[in-house]
């Protein structure tokens, strides 16, 4: 098997212990002061191209990795995710500036990505399933859609063989087992991998690796959005409970909601 | 669809960790637990929820209430004092008419509540019965003057009661003594916005009073495992240590004011909100720590501080004791402000901890001890900046071996899972003799050698059945020089708790330690005062009870 060029791009998202708020003119959920991570999905992206290029210490006969690229388009702040992804074991990374009032559609992303595949030479790119704050889950399918490269989506177990990766995703009752030639795209599912912590020595090597930071301009793309957000609400509140004296309380209560 | 993605993953985290609910080295009372009338008399180090059965397993449910020993047949050394009166219908009665409401009485005197009146009859580790046949509930300072003059006029004996949560018995009746709990009395009846200031109702369980300040911003300043159960009257009675103590100090310091009833009935209103108040004695300061052995709590004042946007956790391999307190200096210098927790686990621990939930260690190799540190601070950039400063120092000088920072949200929660989930690992072989101490921080570890070298040299300590002990080991706030001292044992044996008891409080004692830094006295630690407190000082605190709880109805047979 040719060696790996791994993209993986990651994105900045809302903590996800971190509960989002809908902001007041209801246009979209409230991003400033609130505590921001990596996409879990693509944790687990980056985890396991790590974990592909570690299998080579034990099996002479795993691909090598040459490369792992970790790609983000967002805001400044996107650099943190990239610096993590760094420490835990991508080679560089590369920081498309994108303000976040002109945050890319997931056709936007793809596009770009297409771009960065060509420039990169890459051969794999491991995206996660879905970003957790859009939950578009649409990426890595219109970015295979674009290169015309074969795509497993949804991965929960990758293995290299001779000339193929196989591919195993969990679907309604069972697991469904895909094979296809490199050049390909593989968007990951939370049974892929546990990801690991960043060590401390880590963290300071990463802070030494490249990070090229480049603009939609150097690309020359066309990102005219498709979509208009008309309203973003948040689920209707629940109802406070009340409380009872005794049990004859609770007979008369439910009565009158009428559940008796 | 976003909130189902953040569930998905959200399940998928805690299905790894399993993470403890909370920060502390006690329990909530959720665990299954069985407590048989066959365990030997426990001895004064705070035994765990985790009692092990006949065949020394520790599964299967909750044994019910009724087959908890009662305290009184496990301390036999404690008399039922005759100047006490019995309950009568006749008290009963006043009470009813007192309280009104039927749910404010439970009276297991003219009828039987058995059932009712257990759960205020013991407590959450199932070690502790009393033989209670009334329970109150006031739900005003009113009623709680009220019910305390009667019974002071009549010689009957009382315990205060909050979130019952406590780890050395002061809560629970050992006797007949009536149970005055305080569960009725919860509302949060003022916050200033600006000062920071709540006045709240003893009542009022902590997790409620810090989700309450949480939607405003601030934080109660403490924060233990029980928050779910314990109540702030009981926190403050208890004064209460935790997690946040590193960082915002002792109850002595951040309670302003306090709101009691002695036990004649009157009303002490020292329900201040004032920071500063040099107006002679601070009475309240007696009340903080009393353990309702001079009166009832009914309200309090409290300072709380603002709640912090930006959370860091590093985790630390370190090679000896010494680089532990080289870390924890350079912390305090380093981080000095921001630092909001300092927290120390041996190698043991984190081995039991990866050995029972089976999670993976957080560091690669195998370092001695382990040092969870939280900063917490308003600006993410300025704390980020001085972490990272930090950290770079401590890995250059080799003060830590290896490390590694939270990347996010789960993260710091998994990290911190390797410290509060101890103590729920620490039960999984059978029980635990667990000992609560104060020592000067360059010693504290030295105990814990120690008392290993002592329990091995006794031939106490192996691997397999034919040794009771299975380890010793320590952990603890680090920052605020408390070490738990724990030994996980398969069974309760006789010849251990001669080999700790009461060698470990002489080696406290003659380290001018505390036997007792955070749990208090209670029951258990009753006949051990005597190693922290001098006669003179026990003397003047003899006084200070007969002042105000001449009768001595108050909480008695416990410590004082």
């Amino acid at each position: 098997m040719s060696s790996l060029r791994i993209l993986v791009p990651v994105k900045r998202v809302i903590d996800y212990a971190v509960k989002p708020r809908v902001n007041r003119a209801q246009t979209a959920v409230e991003t400033a002061n609130v505590k921001h991570s990596m996409n879990p999905f693509d944790e687990l992206s980056i985890e396991e191209s790590v974990r592909i290029r570690e299998q080579k210490n034990h099996h002479k006969s795993a691909p090598k990795v040459e490369e792992i690229v970790a790609f983000s388009a967002g805001p400044p702040k996107s650099q943190d995710i990239l610096r993590t992804a760094m420490a835990m074991g991508a080679d560089r990374g590369l920081h498309v500036v994108v303000e976040e009032k002109d945050a890319l559609e997931p056709l936007g992303v793809a596009k770009l990505l297409k771009k960065v595949v060509d420039e990169n030479k890459s051969n794999l790119v491991i995206l996660g399933k879905q970003s957790i704050d859009d939950d578009a889950g649409q990426t890595g399918q219109m970015l295979a859609g674009l290169l015309n490269w074969p795509q497993a989506t949804q991965a929960s177990k990758i293995t290299f063989n001779d000339h193929t990766v196989e591919v195993i995703r969990e679907v309604d009752g069972g697991v469904e087992t895909l094979k296809a030639k490199l050049p390909m795209i593989i968007t990951t599912d939370l049974r892929l991998n546990e990801p690991r912590y960043a060590s401390l020595p880590n963290i300071m090597k990463a802070k030494k690796k490249k990070l090229d930071k480049k603009t939609l301009s150097d690309y020359g793309l066309d990102t005219e959005l498709r979509l208009k957000t008309v309203k973003v609400t948040e689920p209707p509140a629940r109802k406070g409970g009340v409380k009872v004296e005794d049990v004859d309380g609770m007979i008369s209560k439910l009565k009158e909601l009428g559940a008796l | 669809m976003a909130t189902s993605a953040r569930f998905v993953s959200s399940l998928r985290r805690t299905a790894l960790s399993s993470r403890a609910p909370s920060r502390c080295q006690c329990l909530r009372p959720a665990y299954q637990v069985r407590w048989n009338g066959n365990t030997p008399t426990p001895t004064s180090a705070t035994s765990e929820p985790h009692q092990p059965d006949a065949e020394g397993g520790v599964k299967g449910k909750a044994a019910p209430r009724k087959s908890i020993k009662y305290t009184s047949e496990n301390y036999p050394q404690l008399q039922r004092d005759s100047k006490f009166t019995k309950i009568s219908e006749k008290h009963v009665k006043f009470f009813q008419e007192l309280l009104g409401s039927e749910s404010a009485v439970i009276d297991g005197v003219t009828k039987d509540a058995s059932e009712d009146i257990e759960a205020f009859n013991s407590d959450w580790m199932r070690k502790f019965r009393g033989h209670t046949k009334l329970v109150l509930k006031p739900s005003s300072t009113e009623e709680v003057s009220k019910i305390l003059k009667y019974c002071n006029d009549n010689m009957l004996a009382v315990v205060p009661q909050g979130g019952n949560t406590g780890l050395v018995g002061g809560s629970v009746p050992v006797f007949d003594e009536i149970v005055i709990n305080l569960q009725k009395m919860n509302q949060i009846h003022s916050f200033d916005e600006v000062s920071g200031i709540m006045v709240a109702d003893a009542g009022v369980i902590l997790e409620i009073a810090d989700n309450y300040l949480a939607e405003r911003n601030h934080i109660f300043p403490l924060d233990l495992g029980a928050k779910g159960s314990c109540q702030i009257g009981g926190n403050v009675a208890t004064n209460a240590g935790g997690l946040r103590l590193l960082r915002y100090g002792s109850f002595h310091g951040n309670v302003l004011g306090i709101e009691a009833v002695l036990p004649d009935g009157t009303i002490m209103d020292d329900l201040s909100t004032l920071r500063k108040n040099n107006t002679g004695y601070d009475l309240k300061q007696l009340f903080i720590g009393g353990e309702g052995t001079i009166g009832i709590v009914t309200k309090i004042s409290i300072i709380c501080p603002r709640r912090s946007p930006a959370v860091n956790v590093a985790y630390f391999g370190l090679e000896s004791y010494e680089h532990v307190q080289k870390a924890f200096r350079e912390a305090k210098g380093q981080l000095s402000e921001i630092l909001s927790a300092f927290e120390l686990m041996d190698s043991r621990t984190q081995k039991l901890v990866n050995r029972v939930t089976g999670k993976k260690m957080p560091l690669e190799g195998e370092h001695p001890f382990y040092c969870l540190i939280e900063t917490s601070g308003s600006n993410p950039d300025h704390d980020g900046e001085k972490l990272e400063k930090f950290l770079e120092h401590v890995m250059e000088t080799e003060v830590v071996q290896d490390g590694i920072l939270a990347q996010d949200q789960t993260q710091i929660q998994e990290l911190w899972s390797w410290r509060e989930g101890i103590t729920e690992c620490l039960g999984h072989d059978g029980g635990v003799y667990k000992y609560d101490l104060s020592i000067p921080i360059h010693e504290l570890y030295d105990l814990v050698n120690e008392t290993r070298d002592r329990l091995t040299e006794a031939g106490l300590v192996g691997t397999d059945k034919s040794h009771p002990v299975v380890d010793v080991v320590g952990y603890g706030h680090m920052g605020d020089g408390n070490l738990h001292l724990n030994i996980p044992v398969r069974r309760f044996d006789k010849t251990v708790e001669k080999a700790l008891e009461p060698w470990v409080y002489e080696w406290v004692q003659k380290r001018n330690g505390s036997i007792s830094a955070e749990h208090g006295l209670g029951v258990t630690k009753k006949p051990y005062v005597g190693y922290s407190k001098s006669d003179t000082m026990i003397r003047l605190m003899k006084q200070i009870k007969d002042l105000y709880d001449p009768n001595g109805i108050m909480n008695p047979y416990k410590y004082i």
